[in-house]
């Protein structure tokens, strides 16, 4: 018996020392590999950019054959910790400038260049079963809402959307980025989530939108930079280049973006 | 509970002492030295840089946040009533893989050791898709309860036991099964029920592996994080638990996050300790 229980033991001890590598592991954020081939770029982009850029990354390399995209999507941030704790992105296109200035501020990036703006909606399930008709209705206590971290951009863009209004919100949960509360939403485990309306249009008939009124609205800028310590700094300031051009924008202004 | 490879008029400390003896007197071949100190460094220097980088000075401060402080009482509640719920359901469920014998009883084994191995995220996923609003049984206790179980403590609880209860399960049934039954025999003999057994021979004679099982089982619930932030969300005071504190909390306030560490890591030294203890009072129990 003291054997097995030892040999218990020992398995469970490697499996309390496992919680935190398979913790990073379930995050939609930590996964990039460093770009080892001449002309691989890594792009550590904002969740709500998710379908856009990879999309754009595509077309980039079809129009600069021999280079590949790799994409990290994941909370602005998340990334922006992980680029300056020194993840290996060669670009970072973050969902608020004050995500980017933490990475400029700490020497990680510079001069980042504005290239969209996106505004908020809010998204319900199909059968809308709270019967959802506006953004003031989020602050019923029987309706279940959803919202972003409140450091995440798609966070602080709510809460400003609630100080517009008037209301106080009080969520069921606050999750990791914009595309987690879409798919809270589309699940149906939430009656509401508060997400861009590119996230909306992205979604199709998986979810329903509920314009806020432009009054009420707030929006967000998307900067975009190279990141200093890049290996690929030419191919890196090619995609920049790219998501700024006329190309680039269509892409964007087709998924629902504004120009900023 | 006899062991094979010392006499048993030995204590536990004085086997462990001849142990250490002998192992000292053998020198470590080089071949073999050299990765093992590496492999010490690797599993030490972490630890050690969470060590230097604690903001010792600021401990208490980064520690008294309302947030902090509610992911710490909700850790310690929701792994308490895991452990709890467990040794209800568990340790039955242990007795029945160890002392009783039906068809698929090796499939149930399987299963039921399945979220040992079960990447904790996926359990998660499984949880929700089961218990979630629209989920094949939480839709009904939705419609005719009214009860919506994700984003509540008690999806913390549930994804903790989910992930934690095996580890009394197996810790019971294995000492079960090498436990002597000639003891319950006896006592049937002379004329207990067999609940009585249970309750007044079995329980005791597995008591020091119950209460190892239910340590592992608290820790693994306290340490908790895949299945929790998939299943139950996150929220401040309700759903938000130590380790989800630490990984948002290093996103915003590094220090926070340090310093929540340093209690998820000095409860597991004390539980290290504690496991220790109970070895040594289960081999020296005769």
């Amino acid at each position: 018996m003291r054997r097995s229980t030892i040999a218990v033991a020992g398995l469970a001890v490697v499996a309390l020392a496992g919680c935190s590598s398979s913790s990073s592991s379930s995050t939609p954020s930590a996964s990039t590999s460093p770009s080892a081939s001449t002309g691989s770029i890594t792009v550590f982009a904002a969740a709500s950019l998710t379908g856009t850029f990879t999309q754009l990354g595509k077309q980039f390399e079809t129009a600069h054959p021999g280079d590949t995209v790799k994409f990290s999507f994941g909370p602005s941030s998340g990334l922006a910790t992980e680029i300056t704790s020194g993840a290996p992105a060669d670009v970072f296109a973050s969902a608020a400038t004050a995500n980017m200035d933490q990475v400029v501020s700490a020497g990680d990036a510079s001069n980042p260049q504005n290239f969209a703006k996106n505004i908020m909606e809010v998204a319900v399930p199909p059968s809308n079963p709270a019967k959802v008709k506006s953004v003031n209705d989020l602050a019923k206590k029987s309706v279940k809402v959803a919202l972003c971290q409140p450091q995440v951009p798609c966070g602080v863009v709510a809460a400003e959307v609630f100080k517009n209004v008037g209301i106080t919100v009080k969520p069921v949960t606050l999750q990791a980025d914009v595309k987690s509360v879409l798919t809270q939403v589309e699940l149906g485990n939430v009656d509401a989530g508060m997400v861009y309306v590119t996230d909306v249009m992205s979604a199709g008939t998986k979810v329903k939108g509920v314009a806020i009124p432009a009054a009420d609205n707030a929006s967000t800028l998307y900067p975009i930079a190279t990141i200093n310590g890049s290996k690929q700094k030419s191919e890196a300031e090619a995609f920049v280049a790219y998501v700024l051009s006329p190309a680039g924008q269509q892409v964007l202004t087709a998924a629902g973006f504004e120009k900023p | 509970m006899v062991t094979r490879t010392a006499p048993s008029h030995l204590t536990a400390r004085e086997r462990a002492r001849r142990t250490a003896r002998g192992g000292a007197s053998r020198s470590v071949p080089a071949p073999l030295l050299a990765p093992a100190l590496i492999a010490v460094a690797f599993l030490v220097l972490p630890l050690a840089g969470l060590l230097i980088r604690a903001p010792w000075g600021h401990l208490r401060a980064a520690l008294s946040g309302s947030d902090a402080t509610q992911a710490l009482v909700l850790s310690l509640w929701t792994a308490t009533v895991t452990t709890g719920i467990s040794l209800v359901i568990g340790v039955p469920l242990a007795w029945v893989l160890a002392r009783s014998s039906f068809p698929g009883q090796r499939l149930l084994r399987a299963l039921v050791t399945l979220p040992l191995v079960l990447p904790p995220v996926v359990g998660g996923v499984a949880l929700l898709l089961a218990f979630s609003r629209v989920g094949f049984v939480g839709r009904y206790l939705d419609d005719w309860f009214g009860l919506t179980i994700p984003f509540t403590p008690l999806a913390v609880v549930m994804a903790e036991t989910f992930v934690a209860m095996p580890f009394l399960i197996i810790t019971v049934e294995g000492a079960l099964r090498s436990a002597d039954q000639g003891f319950e025999e006896a006592a049937a003999t002379l004329g207990a029920k067999r609940m009585t057994v249970f309750r007044r021979v079995t329980v005791p004679l597995v008591a020091p592996s119950l209460g190892a099982g239910a340590v592992l089982c608290w820790a693994r619930a306290l340490g908790e994080f895949g299945a929790t932030i998939t299943f139950a969300g996150s929220f401040p005071g309700q759903t938000e638990t130590m380790p989800i504190a630490v990984y948002y909390a290093l996103e915003t306030d590094p220090n926070t996050a340090i310093a929540l560490s340093l209690v998820l890591l000095l409860v597991s030294v004390m539980v290290l300790v504690s496991l220790r203890d109970r070895w040594l009072r289960g081999g020296s129990l005769q």
